[in-house]
């Protein structure tokens, strides 16, 4: 099946981007394609590098990039970003920042949109 | 592909004011509107408040939004409707609802139409995808 993630919270206060992450990895062990993965609302500040949590936890964005490098398209809305000062100075690697076609493209291409956040 | 045009839902179920979940969940709408597919939106629960005509948000001091529903007809979104019951629970009426734009022919205002849960879910159950703001 063809799956798009949509990300509405921001990293470490919500479990929504830990939730979407593990889902997507079970998704792809078994064999699911990812669409891609879209940052909304809150969910833009998961993928900057300015984060810098203590070495004992997870690293949130790191890990979405590493998902990334792997060829999943993840996409961090513009208008959501601009207003919280997510810019593509401070994005992490193999993530990028687009408008809301991008979201309407895998609503239409995806066989189901899964959504994490309140 | 015009045949094969999908069919995508958005449910508003948060209060409109308190998160910006409704606002940019607004935002996603207008643009969906400019592609091709097939879009309806369901205000249920707490969401039904988005559709409550004569808000103010001065003295919350943020920018109110509810007079961009009155361009959903024009934006060629006019499958709008609003849960009964939910409306009910929270002792609104028809006469409530805001206008979301007006008949081209007869200038007539356009509001959402009251729908109860088994025409929601009727409707859920022929969508493509569903999206929650």
């Amino acid at each position: 099946m063809k799956l798009a993630v949509c990300i509405y919270e921001g990293p470490y206060n919500h479990e929504a981007s830990d939730s979407a992450y593990h889902f997507i990895k079970a998704a792809i062990d078994k064999g699911h394609e990812i669409r891609g993965i879209f940052f909304y609302h809150d969910g833009v500040y998961n993928v900057t590098k300015l984060m810098e949590p203590p070495q004992d936890d997870r690293h949130i964005a790191n890990r979405w990039s590493e998902l990334g490098a792997t060829g999943i398209d993840i996409v961090v809305c513009i208008a959501a970003a601009k207003r919280r000062g997510i810019v593509d100075d401070v994005l992490v690697d193999n993530v990028r920042i687009s408008g809301l076609g991008q979201l309407t493209m895998m609503a239409i291409e995806a066989d189901r949109m899964v959504t994490f956040g309140d | 592909m015009s045949d094969d045009i999908k069919k995508i839902m958005f449910t508003v179920r948060n209060a409109p004011h308190g998160t910006i979940y409704v606002y940019e969940g607004l935002e996603v709408k207008l643009i969906m509107a400019a592609y091709d597919a097939d879009i309806s939106v369901v205000f249920m629960d707490d969401g039904v408040y988005a559709l409550k005509q004569g808000q103010n948000t001065d003295e919350l001091g943020i920018k109110g939004f509810e007079k961009t529903y009155g361009v959903f007809v024009d934006y060629e979104i006019e499958n709008v409707f609003v849960d009964k019951q939910s409306m009910e629970d929270r002792g609104m009426t028809a006469d409530d609802l805001l206008v979301i734009g007006e008949d081209e022919d007869t200038e007539a205002p356009i509001k959402p139409k009251v729908v109860d849960a088994s025409e929601i879910a009727a409707m859920m159950a022929e969508q493509h995808n569903i999206m929650s703001f």
